[in-house]
């Protein structure tokens, strides 16, 4: 039975709340498909899995100011259209609630759960001045070659 | 009778599929699941799910709005 698993994998570059749900209603998905898989979070997709409390590490200015701008966490994010300043979020969250949909943070917690692998990109961590510390623990962290190692041995391959 | 039923009704995708997926890994091969959804999507998913995974769809059956599917496991 333990044959060679179908592989998926999602780059999530967007820090949009409505792309992040949708790459990881795909992740959870797949995972129920019994695929591995793996979501690769590279610039404002970074964001996502940024812990919601301030975490205290040392930093630069502008890596503090960068710290400052972006959204702290899944809750946090805005969305790719209607944003209207921050209404736009409470809104889709309310009509996902009246539809029984997960939350942005219940669909990680799931794909936590299923063993979907979440991989952070280091080397735009550094561009963007995050540090190990400030994403959700349970992360991998790695590059373009371990994404690649497992997108080329992947059927579905997304760029979110 | 199916070995094991999963109520899935006013769950919006994914769920339908992940809770399926959790029910089925407990059973044997040759097994049953039923599984009931309110989805909409939930006929196109669930063929294409049993489909891919190696399952058997049984039957499938729709009524009042609530679909009903018998899975063998593979």
């Amino acid at each position: 039975m333990d044959t060679q698993k179908e592989k998926t994998t999602i780059v999530l570059f967007s820090g949009d709340l409505d792309k992040a749900i949708a790459a990881f209603i795909i992740a959870n998905g797949a995972a129920a498909y019994d695929h591995d898989v793996t979501i690769f979070f590279t610039f404002w997709g970074l964001n996502t899995m940024r812990k919601d409390e301030f975490v205290n590490v040392k930093k630069g200015f502008l890596e503090k100011a960068f710290g400052w701008m972006m959204p702290r966490g899944a809750k946090k994010l805005g969305l790719s259209k209607m944003n209207m300043m921050g209404m736009g979020p409470e809104m889709i969250k309310h009509v996902m609630k009246k539809h029984n949909a997960l939350s942005l943070p219940q669909l990680i917690e799931l794909a936590q759960e299923q063993g979907v692998k979440l991989v952070a990109c280091t080397m735009t961590m550094d561009l963007l001045g995050l540090k190990q510390e400030e994403l959700l623990d349970g992360m991998e962290y790695a590059g373009v070659a371990a994404y690649l190692g497992d997108a080329t041995q992947a059927k579905v391959n997304l760029f979110i | 009778m199916a070995d094991i039923t999963v109520d899935t009704k006013g769950l919006a995708c994914p769920m339908p599929i992940v809770k399926a997926k959790k029910a089925l890994d407990s059973l044997e091969s040759g097994q049953t699941m039923e599984v009931l959804s309110t989805d909409k999507g939930s006929l196109n998913d669930f063929t294409a799910w049993v489909k891919q995974t190696k399952n058997e769809m049984i039957s499938h059956e729709e009524e009042n709005g609530v679909y009903k599917f018998l899975v063998k496991k593979g």
